[in-house]
């Protein structure tokens, strides 16, 4: 099997607390992989230590057999881009001037024509090109999430990291961002990792899930083989009916699984 | 090439956006961003030429009768004698008392103004100002043990002047140091700047209580911020810092303009967030202390120029930069031109004519804004 990503022995914490303990995984080439877990599980750690935004104590990241540990911050930017859940402007900046900056790895002192040109492909690809020259901080949520993958994708790396992108968004929107975000992997042949809350969309549209508990995998594959109402009861301590929709694994929480009293 | 009249004629909205493109046109949002590439050009260059202009004016005004033309022709007879033909008198006003002040403006303004627009990015603060980092409190403390102690580190023309250079960097790299340790984070740096900052002036006022009425009356002066200190040797030691500090600070446009969206942001797309934040402060200390020691605090100017500028070009630093720097000396020199002939003779320092001038001004500007930010 072709390996994209490889995370091997991922170690985050302090010495009491440990968030991520040995952590590994593999990712095939053009896949959308969904991290899931409960809070404080250690999904959204997980995404920022494979970054590097949090710096792992221990383990390494390797895309196409290369650490990208051991990359400056620059070179790595050009193998790994990140989406944040949402982005605070102090100052305002156009939706243009934003996607921009993710240039940043291939730009030179001025900048040239043929980063506008990425921009706009990207605003075209997305279907915002009416939004380029509007206010950042002016946008709806739907809108910004956007805007945070369209600067993801101007930076061209192959691997595309996403941190719970369908958060504060209504159901519209939540769909609406998942199929940009499926058909981005499609056409340009990029693989992407998210952290996900709605175990729903991830089984949806991922090809792979990782399930986390206590900074552990306890289980990882194909959605219907994490999606199971043990792993739910197990994991998440909730216990769900699990049915077949669509060819996908479709949960439903009946009610909350309460420790027994000593 | 797109023409003049479609980048600057504001037609409405086409709904055949597709279709030009298809027929290789560009579509109106890439129009909307060209013009606004035009206006940012057009801005910097207006800015530019507008402070020339005022340069010439301002060199008018005084005791001595000299004509708008009169002015230019003194600056340009300098360089090319054979075109510009002036009088010796005239010559020598201009070149020897009213023009070294324009020019201590327009550099102090310049570089409190660049400064200013460099650490609101990398402290993401919008009330932040060369003076954040306790380059006065430094300074001001420097003056005191020169003038209370008779202590100093350079002697000569230096002595006072001196101590305040080192005594501000002292202080500011003291503030950076402590932020490194803990984590350069704009939190940090802004906490201990404010520590820092508390503890300089206490030992300022501590001197001040063991001063004479003249040592008293020597740190007030300083205090207030004033450009009859400039001289033709100050500026060349300053044009010597600028020409160092300024093109480093240049280099890092696209960086700052990534910072001001947030470390984990800038981390992601390359950018080490913490030594960025680090080198500027570092950079700018050096620029702002220089400034300082020569003309005191000069305060307001290198808060308020980026916003001017924000308001009209975005907050793509590499227009910024440059345009807060020329809007800085613009507001400086225009504020110290109406200073020295408000109530002729006397003359209103710098530093509080800054103030009183620019604050209406800006407020005004406030005011009238479109939008709720008041730095759009």
């Amino acid at each position: 099997m072709m390996i994209k990503l490889q995370a091997k022995d991922i170690v985050f914490g302090y010495t009491s607390n440990r968030i991520l303990e040995n952590v590994n995984f593999e990712i095939a080439p053009s896949k959308l992989v969904t991290i899931v877990g409960p809070n404080g599980s250690g999904k959204s750690t997980l995404i920022k230590c494979i970054d590097r935004i949090a710096a792992p104590q221990g383990g390494s990241i390797l895309i196409d057999r290369k650490d990208v540990t051991k990359m400056s911050r620059m070179d790595m930017a050009k193998y790994l881009s990140y989406v944040p859940q949402s982005s605070v402007r102090i100052f305002p900046t156009n939706v243009f001037d934003t996607i921009l900056m993710g240039r940043r790895p291939h730009i030179g002192w001025l900048g040239s024509d043929k980063d506008e040109k990425k921009v706009w492909e990207v605003l075209r690809l997305l279907d915002i090109e009416k939004l380029a020259m509007s206010n950042f901080g002016e946008l709806s949520g739907g809108q910004q999430q956007k805007v945070l993958i369209a600067r993801a994708l101007v930076q061209e790396a192959e691997v595309m990291l996403l941190d719970e992108p369908t958060s504060n968004l209504d159901i519209w929107h939540q769909l609406d961002v998942m199929n940009i975000i499926r058909d981005v992997v499609k056409k340009k042949e990029i693989t992407a990792i998210m952290a996900l809350h709605d175990l729903n969309l991830a089984s949806y549209y991922s090809d792979r899930i990782i399930m986390m508990k206590k900074g552990k995998i306890v289980a990882a594959g194909d959605p219907y083989s994490v999606i199971t109402e043990e792993n739910i009861a197990s994991v998440y301590r909730v216990e769900a009916a699990v049915r077949s929709l669509s060819d996908r694994p479709v949960i439903m929480p009946l009610r909350q699984i309460r420790e027994a009293r000593a | 090439m797109t023409s003049f009249r479609t980048l600057f004629f504001r037609g409405k909205p086409d709904a055949s956006q597709t279709r030009s493109r298809r027929a290789g046109k560009k579509s109106n949002p890439e129009i909307a961003h060209e013009r606004f590439k035009f206006i940012r050009i057009f801005f910097v260059l207006g800015i530019v030429a507008l402070l020339a202009l005022l340069t010439g004016i301002i060199i008018t005004l005084g005791p001595l009768n000299i004509s708008v033309t009169d002015s230019y022709s003194a600056l340009l007879a300098r360089f090319w004698p054979d075109y510009f033909t002036v009088d010796a008198l005239t010559s020598r006003v201009v070149w020897n008392i009213r023009f070294p002040r324009i020019l201590g403006g327009i550099m102090a303004g310049f570089g409190l103004g660049i400064c200013g627009c460099v650490m609101q990015a990398v402290l993401k603060n919008p009330l932040a100002s060369p003076f954040t980092l306790g380059i006065t409190s430094g300074a001001q403390f420097g003056i005191s043990v020169a003038a209370v102690i008779g202590f100093s580190i350079l002697g000569g023309p230096y002595f006072i002047i001196g101590n305040a250079f080192f005594c501000a960097l002292l202080c500011s790299f003291f503030i950076i140091g402590l932020a490194a340790i803990k984590g350069a984070t704009s939190e940090n740096l802004v906490l201990a700047g404010i520590a820092v900052n508390y503890f300089f002036s206490a030992m300022s006022q501590l001197l001040k209580y063991f001063a004479t009425d003249d040592q008293l009356r020597l740190m007030t002066n300083w205090g207030m911020g004033d450009l009859a200190a400039f001289s033709w040797t100050n500026s060349q030691l300053l044009l010597i810092i600028f020409l160092i500090c300024i093109p480093l600070l240049m280099t890092k446009c696209w960086d700052l303009n990534i910072m001001t969206a947030g470390d984990e942001t800038a981390k992601s797309i390359g950018v080490n967030a913490e030594r960025t934040r680090i080198f500027i402060m570092v950079v700018s200390s050096l620029l702002v202390a220089t400034i300082v020691c020569f003309m005191g605090p000069i305060a307001f100017v290198g808060l308020v120029a980026p916003h001017m500028a924000r308001m009209v070009i975005g907050g793509d630093h590499r227009f910024l930069i440059l345009a807060s720097g020329v809007l800085g000396g613009l507001v400086l020199m225009s504020a110290d031109a109406i200073g020295m002939n408000l109530i002729a003779p006397t003359i209103i320092p710098t530093g509080i004519m800054t103030s009183i001038v620019g604050v209406p001004f800006f407020m005004y500007l406030m005011m009238k804004g479109k939008r709720k930010e008041f730095w759009t």
